[in-house]
């Protein structure tokens, strides 16, 4: 009420003035200000992204400072790191030049073990294992339940923004387990491929039935899936009898991989 | 049009109704298909798993009989054996030595190689659609389907170079050319578990729950496949999945070329339709 009363007075004798200048500085506070600032700042990030864009195309990103501070080169999709050879470890070494793969590629962004479906039953995530490499822990990784675990799905391959694929790293280091002599962790799983390749070689097409027989010899779990089983047999889904058709030519493939790679 | 065809294992066995059911389709529509003669197991998982060379091998050595044969184009409808041969010449095409070794082993020299195709890419693409809808006879537009395409089939897109891999539509676009409408969902790709059905299987039954889960809640009657271990999964698995997580789907998991056969006219027991675990005939029945 103090306020109102002592107002009229006030703005009739000092105050005109002001209440037209007010308004007129806010105006060009909120008007403007900013259309004058767009008016000198757009010409100037057009030039830039012009300035931007010619490096691009002419592949001239020496004056960038990302690439000035960390070497790494941004003119491809795949960042390539500078890693000095004396800090890669030698087991990622063996990797790369088995698999053609080059692990230290690799930030650490988890999108392999993201997408992974069975990242959850796995005892070191992908992301992980591609570090474990890295740091040359031979045999955490090859004693490791995620080396079998992986189903080769694909995902961490096809989403990696590095193009590290990390599927043909899996098969290099199963391959490794199995000829290195480590007690597979998932031996089951390992079961699984050994006699998957017996019953090729010895048939030349998969013959389940002789697959069943043999994963449950070396497993011993004789009841297992017993009911799927007939269930399956009943629907004809399982053939009673081998053809060995090209079994000649599988057994003779086998023997000529057998002698290259003992070599 | 005429094709070599590599059946691979499992459609001599489990997935018997895919091999008759696309040999059906494709004599509706004016395929030949020509079995490549003496083919081998194309070494799959335990290949891959065990040995470098043998898992370029054994599917090259197929490659090589079909080259031979004088064909230039093969159809290989099981995703698992369509990967392994794309792999393997992806594989030996940018590393020379790699196949001057691998052809050593297989006793034969590629020429220009051979184009492996999925069924999927032939009926969508080298075909055309507009043919199928000429062909339609039954409809099924009363029966919503959800394409589950699998883990293999697209990837790595570098080799596989069919169809979108995150999101594939080759198959909805098949279904939905003779009027059966397909389902947008979110496990298109997802991984079955495949071949730890028989060792580590508690993972395929969860893997398998989700998909059908995603299935049943985006409403779906039924699943279409491409792939005989997303089948075999999705359906010998059905019952055990409902059992452990106390739930019901009687899902039935189609052949997609099941569901072309079956509007296109073709009689039902050329498509072995009861040869699923999971009854298919009540879905199909409801849509009639």
């Amino acid at each position: 009420m103090l306020l109102l009363s002592i107002t009229p007075r006030y703005l009739k004798v000092r105050a005109l003035p002001l209440m037209i200048v007010a308004p007129l500085l806010g105006l060009v506070y909120i008007v403007l200000l900013p259309v004058l600032g767009a008016i000198t700042i757009v010409p100037l990030m057009l030039w830039r992204a012009g300035q931007l864009v010619r490096q691009a195309v002419r592949g001239d990103s020496s004056r960038h400072p990302v690439q000035r501070t960390t070497g790494i080169n941004l003119e491809v999709g795949v960042m390539e790191f500078n890693i000095p050879s004396d800090t890669v470890s030698e087991f990622a070494q063996i990797i790369e030049e088995t698999s053609g793969v080059d692990i230290n590629v690799c930030y650490q962004c988890k999108k392999c073990t993201s997408g992974c479906p069975i990242s959850y039953a796995m005892d070191y995530t992908p992301t992980q294992l591609v570090h474990a490499i890295r740091l040359g822990l031979k045999d955490l990784v090859l004693n490791s339940a995620t080396i079998w675990l992986c189903a080769s799905c694909e995902t961490c391959t096809t989403r990696c923004p590095q193009e590290l694929d990390l599927v043909k790293v899996m098969d290099t280091l199963r391959i490794m387990a199995l000829r290195t002599g480590v007690k597979p962790k998932e031996s089951e799983v390992a079961a699984f491929h050994c006699t998957g390749v017996a019953n090729i070689r010895f048939f030349g097409r998969t013959f389940e039935l002789d697959l069943i027989r043999r994963l449950k010899l070396s497993t011993g779990q004789f009841t297992k899936d017993i009911g799927l089983g007939i269930k399956m047999l009943k629907k004809g889904k399982l053939n009673l009898l081998p053809t060995f058709r090209g079994a000649s030519t599988t057994r003779r493939i086998f023997a000529k991989v057998k002698e290259r790679e003992k070599v | 049009m005429k094709y070599a065809y590599y059946p691979g294992c499992s459609l001599h066995s489990t997935a018997k109704e895919y091999d008759r059911s696309l040999r059906a389709v494709c004599e509706k529509v004016g395929i030949e298909l020509e079995e490549v003669k003496n083919w081998i197991c194309c070494g799959s998982t335990p290949a891959h798993t065990t040995s470098k060379l043998l898992s370029l091998a054994l599917p090259l050595k197929n490659l090589a009989e079909i080259e031979k044969s004088g064909f230039r184009e093969v159809i290989a409808p099981c995703a698992a054996c369509f990967s392994r041969f794309k792999l393997a010449w992806h594989e030996i095409d940018n590393e020379p030595r790699l196949a001057a070794e691998v052809e050593g082993i297989i006793e034969h020299k590629f020429r220009d190689g051979v184009k492996v195709y999925h069924p999927l890419d032939i009926l969508s693409n080298n075909m055309g659609l507009s043919k199928l809808t000429e062909l339609v006879k039954n409809d099924l537009s009363g029966l919503k389907v959800v394409c589950y395409y699998g883990c293999l089939l697209t990837r790595p897109p570098k080799v596989m170079e069919f169809d979108v891999c995150e999101y594939p539509q080759s198959m909805d676009k098949i279904l939905q050319a003779l009027g059966i409408p397909t389902l947008d969902w979110s496990y298109k790709t997802d991984c079955c578990g495949a071949s730890f059905a028989l060792t580590r299987t508690e993972i395929v039954l969860k893997l398998s729950h989700d998909i059908l889960e995603a299935a049943k809640s985006v409403g779906a009657d039924a699943i279409a496949v491409a792939c005989p271990m997303c089948q075999a999964n999705l359906d010998t698995r059905q019952e055990e999945i409902e059992k452990k997580y106390q739930t019901t789907y009687h899902l039935p998991i189609f052949y997609f070329t099941q569901l072309v056969g079956i509007s296109l006219g073709i009689p039902a027991e050329k498509l072995l339709l009861t040869r699923h675990l999971v009854d298919t005939e009540g879905v199909l029945e409801k849509v009639r």
